[in-house]
């Protein structure tokens, strides 16, 4: 293995001592005064203070963003709706190194993923639904699609600002107003475009920013607001259904996933080790679609796990700001220690867990690149969500059997299929019970793109023509 | 006047494909509004409801995997048996809800031609070829939810079952229907069209009962994707029923107004998006 001199990002962005609650189009304090901290997760250093919303805030917000959606967002026509957000795409994509490395900071995520995936897709997704804005009729969902009023959308702390794009870029573009929650842990990028809605000049109160816990994020779906969009796990997903039932609010979810990367004996190996590798270790594994679960024909498993181990043994844990890093720092104390209780619970249910030999920092939170071989499905680490850069090989013998592996979860958010035979992934791709499948290559996303899940990985897409039901009356 | 003693009809439930009596061996007496005695129907339990989404979830797979053309045939010939035996329900419905009702039936009718027509084209309206920014060809379809319950609407036992069930099952989907609770008579005939129209047995299952007893077994059932409330009057059941249901993520319609048929094609499909490389090397390592 080369050794490689460390190549730390030398652009620093201003991360100011303390922010505010976004109301508005204003920052202000909450009105019982609470905040909580924000933790950089690779050193575990305090970075800001930020005002926790109350049930007050929650209240003027969603006052605030009705008053917008009524006498301006509503009625303003689509073409200048569109603009505003192809300005606020541009300005990402102006900042999107500070953003970045922000994110990097915030989050613990490689600053290589930040750079190259987070920001530019997220900017990408405000270009993509500026342009839906003034064009709504020709989306195939009735002659008048009417936007819906005000949305409450609550996201989580694994792609900040990108989960950001994916829940605002579409309501705005649908015509309604926004008030967003962020992660506990990841609040900055959130408040960051709170800075850039202004700067865009976008008018006060179309987006609401309320950074808080558990507790602002059920009031938010408490509240007055006409939808509910949320992203995040399945428990807390399946709280808000129940939560709404009855009224009259809508709802998506995009929730949990333990999604099965099946290899035939016919893939090309080594794109498959790839995939296999960015399935799982992207984003230290904190993604609700990884790739949790791999399922190798049984001829070949010997030579797959061997070529994989030589792989994840390259793979640079470490400072999420230096550009040669592959996997970051895990996003906090509270998901290192699930991790860690799950892995546990593999090695007692009689999995073999296999890690390569990488120094960890000293502070912070860290979780070596694990691989489970021996896995049963009635295991622990077969079933339940991780969330980590933690990988469970199961074998198959036939193609009928690797569907069956694949669908005996509750889960149905995404899959992945390797062979060289064509008729062969349209087979199996039918037969998947996933909201997206990916052959020959894995963790692929695009605005254009619609992403979502199935059974208890939730309902409704995000991205393309699609996603805009979602945000739309029709 | 003969003397003939005339051949009742005893209403039984359709479960996968079979005419059974509830397990239970209970019955209720169904009325015409003036309370004239019609008939007896079984009154549906919840072994009933549960044997009917086993024999949904068993017929649904396979229901999918025809070709849409097919599936278009069946709803036709199941539209071609209801046309034949229009006098009949129209007798039925006249007695179920004491209006003349030839025109229900023909409206029934059409409605059955209407999805027969959609089988074959609501994807191609729904879904399609994404422009990613990749060497990808990316291609999203929509596909059926799998097992859905149907709380059929209570004032138009035929029409409004036709308007709730057809798209369910045109899509792929295999369905667990509660019948109009005081008027399930002319449901229950219906099964005998599906029965005689080469839909396979499981792919609709009809249950006649009481909505408050049976529906909350439906709700709660982890093998049950899809919840239509549209036949439940109670708004608290119908909150309750909601509530259950989000325990095991179920899509849920609320009760209130159906939309227009491509919006309920969409209540009960589920977009599949699949991602392939277009090329010979992709940034990810795929490539074939």
């Amino acid at each position: 293995m080369f050794e490689y001199a460390p190549a730390p990002e030398s652009v620093r962005p201003e991360i100011r001592e303390h922010y505010g609650l976004f109301i508005d189009g204003k920052f202000a304090d909450a009105e019982d005064g609470a905040t909580f901290k924000s933790v950089n997760p690779s050193n575990e250093e305090v970075l800001f203070t930020v005002a926790e919303a109350g049930e007050a805030d929650v209240e003027t917000a969603v006052a605030a963003a009705r008053r917008a959606h009524e006498t301006v967002w509503g009625p303003m026509s689509g073409t200048e709706r569109g603009k505003y957000l192809f300005r606020i795409a541009r300005l990402l994509q102006e900042r999107a190194r500070e953003f970045a490395v922000a994110e990097s900071i915030d989050n613990g995520k490689p600053i290589k993923e930040t750079r190259d995936f987070d920001v530019p897709t997220a900017a990408q997704h405000f270009f993509y639904h500026a342009g839906w804005a003034d064009k709504l009729e020709y989306a195939g969902l009735g002659a008048d699609p009417r936007p819906l009023g005000v949305i409450g959308q609550v996201i989580p702390w694994n792609f900040p600002l990108l989960m950001l794009a994916w829940k605002i870029a579409p309501a705005l573009a649908c015509g309604n107003t926004v008030v967003l929650k962020p992660a506990e842990t990841t609040p900055l990028t959130a408040l960051m475009f709170a800075e850039l809605c202004a700067e865009a000049d976008l008018p006060p109160g179309v987006v609401n920013i309320l950074p808080g816990a558990g507790a602002t994020g059920a009031a938010l779906v408490d509240s007055p607001v006409d939808k509910v969009a949320f992203t995040g796990s399945t428990a807390v997903g399946r709280a808000i259904a129940k939560a709404v039932a009855g009224s009259k609010k809508k709802l998506t979810l995009e929730l949990g996933g333990k999604a099965a990367n099946i290899v035939y004996d016919d893939a090309p190996i080594d794109q498959a080790v790839e995939g296999i590798v960015n399935g799982i270790f992207f984003n230290q594994g904190h993604v609700c679609c990884a790739g949790s679960r791999l399922l190798v024909q049984e001829s070949i498993a010997e030579d797959v796990l061997e070529r994989l181990k030589d792989r994840v043994a390259t793979l640079r844990v470490g400072d999420p700001l230096d550009k040669n890093t592959d996997v970051g720092a895990v996003n906090s104390a509270e998901q290192l220690e699930r991790i860690k209780s799950l892995t546990e619970a593999g090695s007692d249910e009689g999995a073999e867990s296999w890690q390569p030999a990488c120094e960890l920092p000293e502070r912070g939170f860290w979780f070596r690149p694990t691989v489970f071989t021996g896995v049963q499905q009635s295991m622990r680490i077969a079933r339940e969500e991780i969330f980590g850069p933690v990988l469970s090989v199961l074998t198959f013998r036939t193609p009928d059997e690797a569907i069956a592996k694949a669908n005996n979860t509750p889960y149905g958010l995404s899959a992945g299929v390797w062979t060289e035979q064509g008729s062969k992934i349209l087979w199996t791709a039918e037969r998947l019970r996933a909201g997206v499948v990916w052959a020959n290559t894995f963790n692929q996303f695009d605005a254009a793109s619609p992403f979502g899940g199935l059974k208890e990985s939730g309902y409704g897409r995000e991205g393309g023509r699609q996603g805009l039901e979602a945000y739309l009356d029709v | 006047m003969s003397d003939r003693l005339r051949v009742k009809k005893t209403y039984k439930l359709y479960v996968g494909g079979k005419f059974p009596r509830s397990e239970s061996g209970r019955s209720y007496a169904v009325t015409t509004p003036d309370g004239t005695e019609l008939a007896n129907a079984a009154l549906a339990s919840r072994k009933d409801a549960r044997d009917a989404v086993g024999a949904a979830r068993k017929a649904q797979g396979p229901w999918a995997g025809q070709t849409a053309y097919l599936r278009g045939q069946i709803l036709y010939r199941a539209a071609e048996m209801l046309e034949g035996r229009a006098g009949q329900f129209a007798e039925e419905l006249e007695a179920a809800t004491g209006e003349p009702s030839r025109d229900a039936v023909e409206r029934a009718v059409d409605r059955l031609v209407h999805y027969a027509g959609w089988t074959d084209k609501f994807a191609s309206v729904l879904g399609g070829a994404n422009p990613v920014a990749g060497p990808f060809f990316n291609h999203t379809k929509p596909e059926p939810l799998g097992v859905v319950a149907v709380v059929a609407p209570q004032d138009d036992p035929l029409l409004g079952l036709i308007d709730a069930l057809a798209p369910v099952i045109a899509t792929g989907n295999a369905a667990v229907v509660i019948a109009s609770e005081s008027k399930p008579l002319p449901a229950l005939s219906f099964a005998e069209v599906l029965a005689t129209s080469d839909l396979p047995g499981g792919v609709v299952n009809l249950l006649s009962g009481k909505v408050a007893e049976i529906a909350p077994w439906l709700a709660s059932h982890g093998d049950v994707n899809g919840l239509d409330l549209g036949g439940v009057e109670d708004a608290a059941l119908a909150a309750e029923l909601e509530a259950s249901a989000a325990e095991t993520l179920k899509v849920v319609r609320r009760p209130g107004r159906a939309g227009a048929s491509l919006d309920l094609v969409r209540q009960w499909t589920e977009y599949k998006t699949v991602w392939h490389p277009a090329g010979m090397a992709s940034a990810a390592g795929g490539g074939y």
